[in-house]
């Protein structure tokens, strides 16, 4: 297992030794020591490897991932999995603002709490928070699904489309377009597979709220002038 | 004798003129903003306000087409491994697909390709056609990040943060239901049909010191070979440029107000930005201020239209210009052979900016695959290429008239300006005076 000490190997190298693994290759496990809060760790990866990097990371750590199970045992600060295409990304500690932002695929997953904006302008990706999240989260969320087993703050799916949130906890307000949704079978079964996908148990779906698009701002009319 | 009344002259008011009240009707009748395509439509200080000097008896010019005058670029000398080489200094400005049609981004490129250049992809992510048609072609990273992904990144040959849009700063994306096809929806990620707000800012960074982590971060997935751009809107040159070389740009983009939009708020359009002339001095200030002039290249766009705009534009100090509005043009945009179509939706060959309806008579702001087929791409892009080389062959023999062997040497020295505007926005002498307002005696 190649293990990459940060604290003596420049950051370009080890990222470059990351796109340079292709599909069918030996060195499938690897380890980062010493991330010292560096940003754009373990970013660009096209392989079906897994990095696990050992203490908290700074900005954009995982971005725009492709295929790789990244691990931080630590914190992540802002834009953590951003624009992740496929694979897995899971934080043991907190995460800063827009975590899994414009995300297109694979799941985050954070055991502790996010900040503010978590899965903005999100596409595609599932995105499980076991803490609680902070204001403004999934802001013109296009698809995917994002799952709070806490709290959600303020403004919660503003001018969101369709994607599809799932709160525990208490939400302190929805933003503009978004409602309260009925949680059907379909939903329920959805939830039950990003649970189990992201190792939670004792946890039933039937104890989340599902919230959405009332879709009344996809075409502009003037009476809604208020909400744009 | 009975008292005679002489009629005056009916008046229209000045302030309160014909297109004036005709918005507030259409206003009152819709109860929506008018939503255009194009850039500012009013008269600005411009180019034209400039003139050159030529050469005299303190200079001598070149033999035109006998001594050389080189027109070829290097852009993202900075710190990217494989920098983007250019013959000439006219680029494609970023125009999106879903703006465009398919046919019309593929003509862009074959255009570009003939003359030399490079086009730019735009709001709504990179078409395999427009890659296959651009041997040298710019990625935009928008705030939408519309179908933004790692590979796409990688196939292009540079990448250009959008900060903002001189027909627009501070404004974001605008496409409407109308545009909003199968392929256009599917490349975005939204419902077919629906209007498509993109935001105005960027959703993981917020201020230069994030975007320099954010550059970093872009360097890091593309193992720092591409160049990165960064554009902004003419809004405060001075700053904007040097915060951008700051956050570690290889190359910036100043687009004016007059700068082309594909679907903008009207008052947007006219009424935010500063003009394109007012905008260079103080951005080549910047670069000069921190001793980056020409390490890192300043790319001017809005308004451009001809060789003397573009020898101007360099003269000024800029490394090379882009084109929007012209280039679609030169593909038959606006084209008055049209004009019995463009009668039948209210307009007139020349005036034709409701681009955003998707009813292009010419088949380029269009996503009706009927309406996109009467481009033919080849032609089209031919036509481009023409009109590039023409612009370019009128910067050449400007800069040969003023004794230069490149058109980068062109000089604010070889300028004077028409008024007192331009004088001062361009920092060089009112015709026939030494004088350079705001610069003191
Ligand atoms: C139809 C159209 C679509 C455009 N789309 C984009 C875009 O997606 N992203 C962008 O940064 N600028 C866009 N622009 C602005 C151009 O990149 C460029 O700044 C402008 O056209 C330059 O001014 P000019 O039209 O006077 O040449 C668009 C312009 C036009 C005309």
């Amino acid at each position: 297992m190649p293990a990459i000490d940060l604290s003596t190997t420049p950051l370009r190298e080890l990222n470059q030794s990351l796109h340079a693994l292709a599909e069918g290759n030996n060195e499938t496990e690897w380890e980062v020591l010493n991330p010292d809060g560096r940003h754009a760790v373990a970013v660009g990866i096209d392989a079906p490897v897994s990095v696990d990097i050992r203490g908290p990371v700074g900005y954009y750590c995982g971005g725009m991932n492709k295929q790789a199970t990244v691990t931080v045992h630590g914190s992540a600060g802002p834009g953590v999995a951003e624009n992740m295409m496929s694979g897995k990304v899971v934080i043991k500690g907190d995460v800063s603002q827009y975590a899994g932002a414009t995300g297109r695929g694979g799941m985050l997953v954070v055991e502790g709490n996010a900040a503010s904006r978590c899965g903005i302008s999100m596409k595609g990706i599932d995105i499980v928070v076991k803490g609680s999240i902070g204001h403004m989260s999934a802001f013109m969320a296009q698809t995917g699904n994002l799952v709070v087993l806490g709290d959600a703050g303020d403004a919660l799916g503003d001018s969101i489309y369709e994607a599809r949130l799932f709160v525990r906890g208490n939400v302190q307000s929805l933003g503009a377009d978004c409602v309260e949704k009925e949680m059907r079978d379909e939903h329920l079964e959805l939830l039950e597979d990003l649970l189990q996908r992201s190792g939670i148990t004792g946890v039933k779906p039937s104890e989340f709220r599902r919230y959405g698009s009332a879709r009344k701002l996809y075409n502009f009319n003037i009476d809604n002038a208020d909400a744009y | 004798m009975s008292y005679h009344n002489p009629p005056t002259t009916p008046r229209k008011s000045a302030t309160f003129d014909d297109y004036t009240l005709s918005e507030i009707r259409r206003a009152a009748t819709t109860g929506i903003y008018d939503i255009r395509g194009a850039g500012a439509k009013r008269k600005l200080p411009h180019f034209d306000d400039l003139l050159f000097l030529g050469a005299s008896m303190s200079r001598y010019p070149l033999e035109g087409y006998r001594e050389k005058c080189s027109t070829e670029v290097v852009l993202g000398t900075r710190f990217a491994k494989k920098p983007i080489h250019l013959k000439i200094p006219i680029t494609i400005a970023g125009m999106s697909f879903g703006a465009l049609s398919g046919n019309a981004k593929e003509a862009l490129g074959r255009g570009a390709n003939i003359a030399g250049t490079s086009t730019t992809t735009g709001d709504g992510g990179m078409t395999p056609e427009e890659r296959g048609h651009s041997k040298t072609l710019v990625y935009q990273y928008l705030p939408s990040r519309y179908g933004m992904n790692p590979d796409d990144l990688r196939k292009a040959d540079a990448i250009e943060i959008v900060v903002g849009q001189g027909a627009k700063p501070g404004g974001g994306g605008m496409l409407l239901g109308q545009k909003i096809s199968d392929r256009v929806a599917e490349m975005r990620t939204l419902p077919k049909g629906i209007d498509q707000r993109s935001a105005c800012r960027h959703p993981d960074w917020t201020g230069p010191d994030d975007l320099e982590i954010k550059i970093l971060e872009l360097r890091e997935i593309t193992d720092w070979e591409k160049p990165i751009y960064i554009k902004v809107g003419g809004a405060r040159p001075y700053y904007d440029v040097a915060l951008a070389v700051k956050a570690g740009a290889d190359v910036v983009v100043v687009d004016g107000m007059q700068g082309g939009t594909a679907a903008t708020q009207e008052v947007f359009i006219e009424h935010v930005g500063q003009p394109t002339l007012a905008c260079i001095r103080p951005a080549v200030q910047a670069l000069q201020d921190l001793g980056m002039h020409r390490k890192v290249q300043l790319i001017v766009s809005g308004g451009i239209r001809n060789g003397a705009d573009v020898a101007k534009a360099l003269a000024l100090g800029a490394d090379a210009v882009a084109i929007g509005s012209a280039a679609l043009v030169a593909l038959g945009d606006n084209d008055p052979a049209l004009e019995s179509e463009y009668q039948a939706l209210g307009t007139t060959a020349g005036a034709y900016d409701d681009w955003h309806e998707g009813r292009d008579p010419a088949g380029i702001t269009t996503q009706d695959p009927k309406l996109a087929t009467r481009l033919d791409a080849e032609l089209a892009g031919r036509r481009l290429a023409n009109y590039l080389k023409v612009m370019t062959l009128e910067a050449q023999t400007i800069a040969r008239a003023c004794g230069h062997n490149h058109v980068h040497n062109l000089e604010p020295e070889d300028l004077c300006a028409l008024t007192i505007e331009a004088a001062a926005m361009a920092r060089v002498p009112l015709a026939g005076t030494s004088w350079i307002p705001g610069q003191g005696l």
